[in-house]
């Protein structure tokens, strides 16, 4: 037990992304290192076809998504944990929501698992040096409004 | 001791990483408790609460990372496991440990592991803590990818089965190639096409009295997928030798499953249409085991994944030993303007999907279908058989009313045969209608008020269901909801199941309290399912991560 505090104490205040291989839309596997947006800051949301609050997440940003480009250059990776059951349907979904997006699969779970994302939605804020410096479990109508206000400080 | 030592290697790892690079300690905490109570309306006594009154499933996981080293662990205390679950499920101690680094390319983990190969028919290990399944590996795992656009994975490894593991030793190799990144001549193609092929094989001893059973058993899978331009295509067929099991009742005969789908998308419009045949295609690393505790493979369940409540009550769940299915799924959204685009444009979606049997015949006049011992059946491919399984119509129409205001409402047609899918006898064919409308309207900035009225008809099982539900969220923490479903229509019950909840959630930290009845029901993710026996009490879900 010792031993774990003094674990505890050199923990850092912020998380680096871990590196992990997705899948883009396409089939291609990818590295979540490889995830850039020019030094300014990006979003990166847990969802799923079946999961109707982060559904109702990434509706509720694409459409202040404009305005919120414009004022910080933010980008938002949306990242699906479907998996074979209906991961055919992530493209076609989120196309039919035309949703302004980049849109990855985690279909086994990989990176879902190495944030530590208990249930979905679960949202991320990184910073220029792709430093986690804010993330939220849940989501509640209202909430991408504490996201902004989170996205402005940076 | 072996806790301390773990704690003690842990530590050392991290101290001794700290002189050359920074590493990071990072985790989560789950728990979800319930207290019983007895209820005479619902049929609820005391025989059926559980003796401890009180149970918990909880775990803390904790991973500590360099750039190119990683391990970690959970901690799981399950005193005891909530009703539901499996009862192997209760216990304690450390249920997963790994250690993994990458060296120029190469990345190998030692200890526990998460592992997919393709779409997962062939191999699968995951975890969906809902349902308490959790088949992850204990062994060796190398992946590497001398270039961009190849990717090589092998392991060795077996099973987790609760606080045990799994009798059979699974082995398996996979290779995926973009094409377009691994060949020059390709990089400016339009089309994306990527191919991909996996083995993996299992060993289990035979030590059976009567037959003598394969101790290795293997099977390959070969893959596709192409993207051009608003197209997307892709299939996947495995093939496993022959492997007499529990699931098929023994018999010698060699299995077979295909997955295929195609997709069109554009802005405002998506199509997706897919189909499977699997025959015979349990795949389990003990051979003795009917359930999919430690299923190396898994099928997944090609139908609609419902989140309204009454639209849950029949959930499929694929039939390993043999079906045939599509699905097909349209998303649409009408431009504004008009009466039914509005000032904001109305969203559609169309979900359609259906399961059969396989065909099957008898290999000679003296056999019956499915002998234990004999080659099994012989099935025509392409023929679909005569028994319908499943189908569902599901439409759902969401349009926003004006800048406050959201309503969305729902129609699901279900044929569900519960005799095959649950074993339900004596209800064979349910026929069930389901409709659901749900408001959303803003009251103020970050006070909204969310409303459900569903209602389900059947004149068979348990007849029909009527739910109402009301929530108030404030952002970004606070949410209070009441639901009451009414059960009603049937002979014998006519139940109310009334249910209060508060939640308060800050960051990544949230607690959520509920009181109130628990209906009897399935509960399914994926092709998994468990079954949920009815209840009465306080609940409270405690989770967090840093």
């Amino acid at each position: 037990m010792l031993f774990t505090d003094v674990c505890c104490v050199s923990q850092n205040s912020t998380i680096l992304l871990p590196s992990i291989n997705i899948k883009s839309l396409e089939g291609k596997t990818l590295n979540t290192k490889e995830f850039d947006n020019k030094g300014k800051p990006m979003v990166i949301a847990f969802w799923a076809t079946w999961c109707k609050p982060c559904t109702k997440e990434l509706n509720a940003i694409s459409d202040v998504y404009e305005q919120w480009q414009k004022e910080t250059k933010v980008k938002v990776i949306a990242i699906s944990i479907d998996d074979a059951r209906n991961s055919s349907k992530v493209a076609p979904y989120a196309n039919g929501k035309d949703w302004p997006f980049e849109i990855y699969l985690d279909d086994n779970s990989d990176l879902k698992r190495a944030l530590n994302v208990n249930s979905i939605p679960h949202t991320f804020l990184l910073n220029a040096k792709k430093e986690i410096v804010w993330q939220h479990a849940s989501y509640l109508d209202g909430d991408e409004e504490e996201l902004y206000e989170e996205i402005i400080k940076l | 001791m072996k806790k301390l030592l773990f704690g003690l290697l842990f530590c050392t790892e991290l101290l001794l990483a700290q002189g050359t690079q920074k590493g990071q300690l990072s985790g989560n905490f789950e728990s979800n408790s319930q207290i019983y109570f007895m209820d005479a309306d619902i049929g609820i006594d005391s025989e059926d609460l559980p003796d401890e009154r009180f149970l918990m499933n909880s775990f803390a996981n904790f991973t500590y990372t360099t750039s190119n080293f990683s391990s970690g662990m959970r901690y799981e205390a399950n005193q005891n496991s909530l009703l539901g679950f499996d009862k192997r499920q209760n216990g304690e101690g450390i249920t997963y440990r790994y250690a993994q680094f990458n060296n120029q390319g190469l990345d190998i983990t030692a200890g526990n592991f998460y592992e997919q190969f393709g779409c997962g028919m062939i191999l699968r290990a995951y975890e969906e803590r809902s349902l308490g399944h959790d088949n992850a590996f204990d062994g060796i795992r190398l992946k590497y990818s001398p270039f961009k656009g190849l990717y090589l994975k092998a392991l060795i490894g077996k099973q987790r089965l609760f606080f045990d593991k799994g009798k059979g030793i699974v082995r398996g190799v996979d290779g995926e190639i973009s094409l377009n990144e691994f060949f020059i001549a390709l990089k400016e193609v339009k089309t994306q096409m990527l191919i991909g092929g996996s083995v993996v094989s299992k060993f289990q001893k035979d030590l059976d009295p009567i037959f003598i059973l394969p101790e290795n058993v293997a099977s390959w899978a070969g893959r596709f997928h192409i993207h051009h331009g608003k197209w997307i295509v892709g299939a996947e067929y495995v093939h496993k030798y022959i492997d007499p099991s529990a699931s098929n009742n023994f018999i010698y005969k060699e299995g077979q499953a295909l997955l295929a789908n195609v997709s069109y998308s554009k802005k405002g419009f998506g199509f997706s249409l897919a189909g499977k045949r699997i025959d015979n295609m349990s795949f389990n690393a003990d051979r003795n085991l009917k359930g999919q505790e430690v299923s190396i493979n898994y099928l997944p369940a090609l139908t609609k994944q419902h989140a309204y409540t009454l639209a849950t009550i029949y959930p499929y769940g694929t039939i390993t030993n043999g079906e045939m299915g599509i699905q097909t799924e349209l998303n649409y959204k009408i431009k504004k303007g008009g009466f039914i685009g509005g000032k904001y444009g109305m969203g559609i979606l169309v979900n359609f999907s259906n399961a059969y049997s396989i065909n099957k015949t008898q290999i000679d006049k003296d056999t019956a279908i499915g002998a234990s011992g004999t080659m099994g059946y012989n099935s025509d491919f392409y023929k679909v058989g005569d028994e319908k399984y499943f189908q569902e119509f599901n439409i759902e129409l969401s349009r926003k009313v004006n800048g406050n205001l959201k309503i969305t409402g729902s129609y699901i047609n279900t044929h569900y045969n519960s005799k095959i899918i649950v074993g339900y006898d004596y209800y064979g064919m349910i026929k069930a209608n389901i409709i659901v409308l749900e408001a959303q309207y803003k009251l103020k900035p970050k006070h909204s008020i969310r409303t459900e009225i569903q209602h389900l008809s059947t004149k068979q099982h348990e007849g029909n269901w009527a739910m109402g539900l009301i929530e108030h969220t404030v952002s970004p923490n606070y949410f209070f909801a009441f639901q009451n479903l009414y059960n009603y229509g049937n002979q014998t019950k006519k139940n109310y199941y009334p249910n209060v909840s508060v939640g308060y959630t800050k960051r990544t930290m949230r607690f959520a309290l509920g009181y109130g009845k628990q209906r009897q029901g399935i509960f399914c993710v994926g092709g998994v399912c468990r079954t949920v026996p009815k209840s009465n009490g306080i609940s409270l879900n405690i989770s967090s991560s840093f």
